[in-house]
């Protein structure tokens, strides 16, 4: 069905199970450990052999020799497929950086040699039997060496104007112009990728651990050469994508082929320490901010320009994203820019773009506060645009409850009780300060399509290659559908993750919930239609509670229905483009900063979010702290060290990229206000996954400023680059 | 990972002999760094004798007035002890400042002193390594060196000793007992445990091919107030930037030695006897020599920092 | 620096591999060791103990990580591997009652040994109260860190209960208490990406007031 205008009064305005706190329906399995991930499945391939991939030791060249023929010996040894005698495999329009096969090195760890053996230990010790010579590319990897020529991205078209920017900033009584610097950043998941793959004649199917699935299943026809419809990947458990997972790597791709020359399943696990160079990152960004506002905090002029690099020249890291929604101010420009940089390929990572984008931009707009002597939470309410979008005239936000946001955070805060004035609070040794940051992420919304089957004995199935990488979404499908057909949860199973089942919107860019839960809701309105037309009723009207129907005056049990089954999909309308689908959040924290060492500490963390219904607040609340403790990882200790003379990821292991442990994330605070955003879908609800990264780290970052007085607008925020501007010790 | 083979040793003398009779072969005992670096090749034993059953894992008490700890007692075990609470806190404090509760739990005395370097590039056998791989060169020194020695180090490697337990070991003024192959036993006190770099990076001990901790003894405690203030990125389960061990008496005079910063615990005492003319005279001391990276120059700064908190601390 | 001009990105020539590190360690090849893998063979030892309350009798390649006995030999999956290096916590399981990482241990180190895995403090149908704190509070999300959070959850209250100290206990010789900070740092050792730290510490602290 196609959603073609705003939703009116349905039947998630009354809901019984949409919208409550609902623990996990996988939980069970999931803290048993019977959940099982990609390389678990010895259920389906008992027999698989081991895979162990070696990745290039050079960031750019190309190999002269590789002698695989001790490998090949070892024991246990059953293949080496080798790069310089495999043809390259081909490409997709996901990816940048080649895969597999052929001499050319594009990257560090780049996937150059796959050695599968009967065991585990045998593969992985005859896989450093392979000796390699290269010849070694000079390059440049410093971002900011290839910025000043980096091109306007988009193919030219990626800068914005409205009004006159340089004449507003030039007349602005107030301004600020500050340059920021966000690191190379690992989405670092739990679970490595990883893909079992087995061949039964030109059949492949891979257990795979991937975000997309149909996606997946596309771009590995293109990779492969073979037809997509010959694939089925099958991803039930994800553990942790964030981006990283999206598009189809190389386990999957050496899996696939090394089964082929094992003739047997092969399974792989990508080592810790290759992922970091071996897969994609968050690119690097330098943001140069300028702001121009009238005395009485009104703002004029907002120019945003933002450069990053990736391998190919394109899809860099749009720190721009957020820029053309948040706030008001008739003068605008807007630009991105992206250099070719042979590093490892930059992809997207948890809000692409507006991660980075608002540890520049909200730390600016504390500066701006700064500089008028106003509360940065008034500032941000003062330049509220209304209903227009201010990069875009030509549209309209749906919903956009950011001063609410603010508002209701500051208030729960203690937000008055913060000193203008930094470096004013002191607690003994510990530096005390508050900071606030407004968030904005889009809301896309995706088609997406179900199977519902009603298995006649009162269970109903829903069956869809939705990806639940943590999101909750098997539990916010089975609301959906039990709400939808007027069932307890218990009776609803969800199968999630597997090609077989309809194509839904898959895991990405936060429209995972919005998407596929429409979705589900449009099978089952196919099946209630199916089911009225079986029992004799109106499906559409009729009511579906407690496994009970009621229309015309009429009672039918559900399971009178007998087993039935039906596919359904919703698509969107054009009426959607009429607007600005966003959702917005106010966040607040506090930090301690040890005057003597400079150590930064959380004490406290808030978030404010306005993101439409709330399908499972209990997960949509764990969607956003954990998106909280990334953007804290991403403000104070994350980074992919560039080694600029070898164009590497120096760090590439968990000890070496530091992301947030336990001791470093407080109690956390997550409000979500009661909007509903009848223009997204017929459930007026949003996500909320990366909402929760577009914002917390540049509130951690305006608390470490008023905390101690010293700005640096370098991250991660680390000790060694403010220890000589904290006050002097005695 | 290469083929190896095993066994476990059932006296000192006898593992001792095993190790030094098989070229290639390794001590193992809790496994968790020695296990990380055979992963990648880093080391390569050919055969792993286990000192798991030899019965070093009690702690005692010494006719001095001090401790001996068996080698195998585990970092939790000896952290734990109540004598090392009262009169080792700084001890306490180290072990329980490093790495995390699991680790923690399986890491030995005895190994935690022969934990090897954190650097990346030692890490990384596609990198050039004067330690992993002598005269290959250093990557670290023009490379990133954020982490990585500051005092101490050498043209050849500007790595770190990266463990806590051995700070306050120095501190303590503890000493290793040993056996080797042939029986002999011999005593080394902490300080002369660990080698600087200089052109022989990948010799990092004074322990001879087959010799075998059996023990560290502390003497008598100290006294006064114990502090070890460990400053990393993140709060828990990281190396350290710069730690400060300190123990301070009550006149403020004391001892001092600093981690993160050296292929060894460093301590000076000459520095440490300017503890009662503050921070910036003991680290202006203590590391007079110091030839930091333009990446980790900070640790300076920061170690005095660190030890003028600890200073204030003992005032309080 | 004259030793950083042996490998200058103008050398282009690089080599890497296997016998780049095997020069640098100076190992012998000659050795029994050596003589078995050219034969086709790999050390193995037989090694016996017990996993979840089941005796095991295994013969393992002498390389074999408890992990990955764990995992590929015995088919417990609920023990994962995040990084294989002792580097996130997802592998702790309990081994004669503390906990440990599985990825950092040898099987043949644990010969008559007690192991317990997640699979064995509780099943779907019988949950373990930690497990169950878990599913109450949400303290996970995508789930693949969760047995090691909760082998680690579990075994952190028995250690504030036996007196060990941490690095946030302010008085070494006093009594521990299962504070919110002390259950966070000790924790530390259990990385969680999708940062459920929060909602962990709400299941860890309904389960130490009991």
């Amino acid at each position: 069905m196609e959603f073609n205008a705003p939703a009116g009064e349905n039947l998630f305005d009354k809901a019984r199970i949409v919208g409550k706190s609902t623990p996990r329906i996988d939980g069970p399995l999931k803290t048993t450990g019977t959940a099982p991930y990609a390389y678990e499945r010895h259920d389906v391939a008992p027999d698989a052999a081991y895979g162990w991939i070696v990745g290039s030791a050079i960031a750019k060249g190309r190999i002269t020799s590789m002698d695989v023929e001790d490998a090949r010996n070892a024991p246990g040894v059953i293949a080496v497929i080798a790069a310089p005698e495999t043809k390259p495999v081909g490409t997709s329009p996901y990816n940048h950086a080649p895969l597999f096969g052929g001499r050319e090195v594009a990257h560090y760890h780049q996937a150059i040699a796959c050695v599968v053996a009967e065991t585990f230990e045998q593969a992985r010790a005859a896989a450093h039997l392979i000796r390699t010579r290269y010849d070694r590319e000079a390059a440049e990897y410093d971002l900011a060496e290839l910025a000043p020529q980096a091109p306007l991205a988009d193919g030219g078209k990626a800068l914005h104007k409205r009004g006159d920017f340089d004449a507003a900033f030039d007349a602005a009584p107030v301004k600020i112009d500050a340059t920021y610097h966000t690191p190379d950043e690992s989405h670092a998941m739990m679970e490595p990728h990883a893909t079992i793959a087995s061949w039964k004649g030109e059949e492949l199917t891979l257990w795979t651990s991937n975000q997309m699935i149909n996606w997946g299943k596309e771009a590995l026809g293109q990779i492969l050469g073979i037809a997509p419809e010959k694939i089925r990947l099958d991803s039930p458990y994800i553990g942790g994508g964030f981006g990283g997972k999206l598009f189809i790597r190389a386990d999957a791709v050496l899996a696939a082929l090394a089964s082929k020359a094992a003739q047997r399943p092969v399974k792989i696990a990508l080592q810790r320490p290759l992922i970091f160079n071996n897969t994609t990152h968050r690119p690097a960004t330098i943001q140069r901010v300028r702001l121009g506002a009238t005395r009485d905090g009104r703002i004029t002029a907002v120019g945003h320009e933002n450069w990053s690099g990736n391998i190919t020249g394109t899809d860099g890291e749009d720190g721009t994203a957020q820029t053309p929604k948040l706030y008001a101010g008739a003068n605008r420009m807007t630009a991105n820019y992206t250099a070719t940089l042979p590093l490892p390929e930059g992809n997207a990572m948890r809000a692409p773009g507006e991660a980075a984008g608002h540890l520049a931009f909200e730390v600016a707009m504390d500066e701006l506060a700064e500089a008028l002597a106003m509360c940065p939470v008034e500032l941000r309410i003062k330049n509220d645009p209304g209903a227009e979008v201010p990069g875009d005239p030509s549209k309209r936000f749906s919903e956009r409850h950011l001063t609410r946001c603010l508002k209701e955070g500051a208030e729960r805060f203690g937000w008055s009780k913060r000193k203008a004035k930094p470096g004013q609070v002191r607690e003994g040794r510990w530096l005390i300060g508050m900071g606030v940051a407004g968030g904005y992420r889009g809301a896309p919304i995706q088609k997406s399509a179900a199977g519902v089957r009603l298995s006649g004995d009162g269970m109903l199935i829903v069956e869809t290659d939705m990806t639940d990488i943590g999101t909750g979404s098997y539990t916010i499908i089975a609301q959906t559908a039990a709400e939808t057909m007027g069932l307890p949860l218990d009776r609803v199973r969800v199968e999630l993750g597997d090609s077989r089942y309809p194509v839904s919107s898959g895991s990405g860019g936060q429209w995972g919930a919005a998407s596929s839960t429409a979705g589900v809701y449009a099978a089952c309105l196919v099946l209630r239609r199916a089911i009225g037309e079986k029992l004799g009723f109106d499906g559409d009207s009729a009511d579906f509670t407690d496994g009970a129907i009621r229309a015309n005056g009429k009672s039918f049990a559900l399971n009178d229905a007998g087993e039935m089954s039906a596919d359904g999909e919703m698509t969107y309308g054009d009426f959607q483009s009429d607007y600005d689908l966003g959702t917005y959040a106010g966040h607040f924290c506090e930090v301690a900063v040890d005057a003597y060492t400079g150590e930064t500490h959380i004490r406290r963390m808030l978030s404010v979010c306005d993101a439409g219904r709330i399908l499972n607040p209990l997960s949509a609340r764990s969607q956003v702290i954990g998106a909280m403790v990334m953007s804290a990882g991403a403000a104070l200790t994350e980074e992919l060290a560039v080694d600029r003379r070898f164009g590497y990821f120096v760090n590439h292991d968990l000890a070496g990229y530091e992301v947030p442990v336990h001791a470093d994330i407080p109690h956390q605070d997550v409000v979500f206000l009661d909007t509903l955003d009848s223009v997204i879908s017929p459930l007026k609800a949003k996500g909320v996954g990366e909402l929760g990264i577009c914002g917390p780290g540049s509130a951690v970052a305006n608390a470490v400023y008023n905390a101690t007085g010293v700005r640096v607008r370098e991250y991660p925020i680390t000790l060694d680059k403010y220890l000589d501007r904290l006050p002097a010790i005695g | 990972m290469r083929a190896f083979t095993y066994q476990r040793a059932d006296s000192p003398a006898a593992a001792a002999q095993a190790v030094a009779a098989t070229k290639g072969a390794k001590f193992i005992a809790g496994g968790t760094n020695l296990l990380d670096l055979v992963k990648l090749e880093i080391e390569v034993p050919t055969h792993l004798v286990d000192v798991q059953d030899l019965g070093l894992d009690t702690i005692e008490e010494t006719d001095e007035g001090g401790l001996r700890i068996g080698t195998l007692v585990s970092n939790t075990a000896l952290s734990a002890h109540p004598r090392v609470r009262r009169d080792y806190a700084v001890l306490t404090r180290a072990i329980q400042a490093g790495a995390s509760g699991q680790l923690r739990n399986k890491a030995t005395t005895g190994g935690n002193l022969l934990q090897r370097t954190r650097c990346s590039y030692f890490y990384d056998t596609n990198l050039p390594c004067n330690k992993r791989q002598p005269g290959s060169g250093c990557a670290a020194i023009n490379g990133v060196s954020r982490q990585l020695g500051v005092i101490g180090t050498s043209d050849k490697c500007i790595a770190t000793y990266p463990g806590d337990m051995a700070v306050a070991m120095r501190l303590l003024d503890a000493v290793v007992e040993t056996v080797k192959s042939d029986g002999m036993t011999r005593s080394i006190p902490v300080a002369d445990f660990h080698r600087l770099w200089g052109d022989t990076p990948h010799i990092e001990t004074v322990l001879e091919p087959g010799e075998l901790i059996t023990a560290v003894t502390l003497p008598r405690p100290p006294g006064g107030r114990h502090f070890y203030h460990k400053v990393r990125d993140r709060r828990s389960y990281a190396f350290a930037l710069v730690s400060v061990a300190a123990v301070i008496q009550p006149d403020g005079t004391g001892r001092v030695a600093f981690g993160g910063v050296a292929p060894k615990p460093w301590r000076v005492e000459a520095a440490e006897a300017l503890l009662p003319h503050g921070a910036k005279a003991v680290v202006e001391r203590a590391f007079a020599d110091a030839r930091p990276t333009r990446d980790n120059s900070f640790k300076i700064p920061l170690a005095e920092r660190t030890l003028a908190g600890v200073i204030a601390e003992a005032r309080s | 620096m004259s030793d950083n001009e042996h490998f200058s990105v103008s050398r282009r020539e690089v080599m890497a591999g296997g016998a780049a590190t095997a020069a640098a360690t100076a190992i012998p090849v000659a050795s029994a060791r050596a003589a078995a893998e050219q034969a086709g063979q790999v050390p193995t030892m037989p090694v016996a103990f017990e996993v979840n309350g089941k005796k095991v009798e295994l013969n393992l390649d002498t390389r074999t990580t408890l992990l990955d006995t764990l995992r590929e030999h015995l088919k417990l999956t609920g023990t994962k591997k995040g990084c294989d290096h002792g580097q996130c916590g997802a592998c702790t399981v309990m081994v004669n009652g503390t906990r440990v990482n599985s990825c950092l241990s040898l099987a043949v180190m644990h010969q008559g040994d007690t192991v317990t895995t997640i699979e064995g403090l509780g099943t779907p149908d019988d949950l373990h109260p930690m497990q169950a704190a878990f599913v109450k509070h949400d303290g996970y999300q995508c789930g693949y860190c969760t047995p090691g959070q909760i082998c680690s959850a579990v075994s952190v209250l028995e250690e504030i209960r036996q007196g060990i100290p941490s690095h946030v206990t302010e008085d070494l010789t006093g009594t521990m208490q299962p504070t919110r900070d002390e259950m966070r740092e000790r924790m530390s050792g259990n990385i969680c990406r999708c940062g459920a730290y929060s909602n962990i510490s709400d299941a860890m602290s309904e389960v130490a007031e009991g």
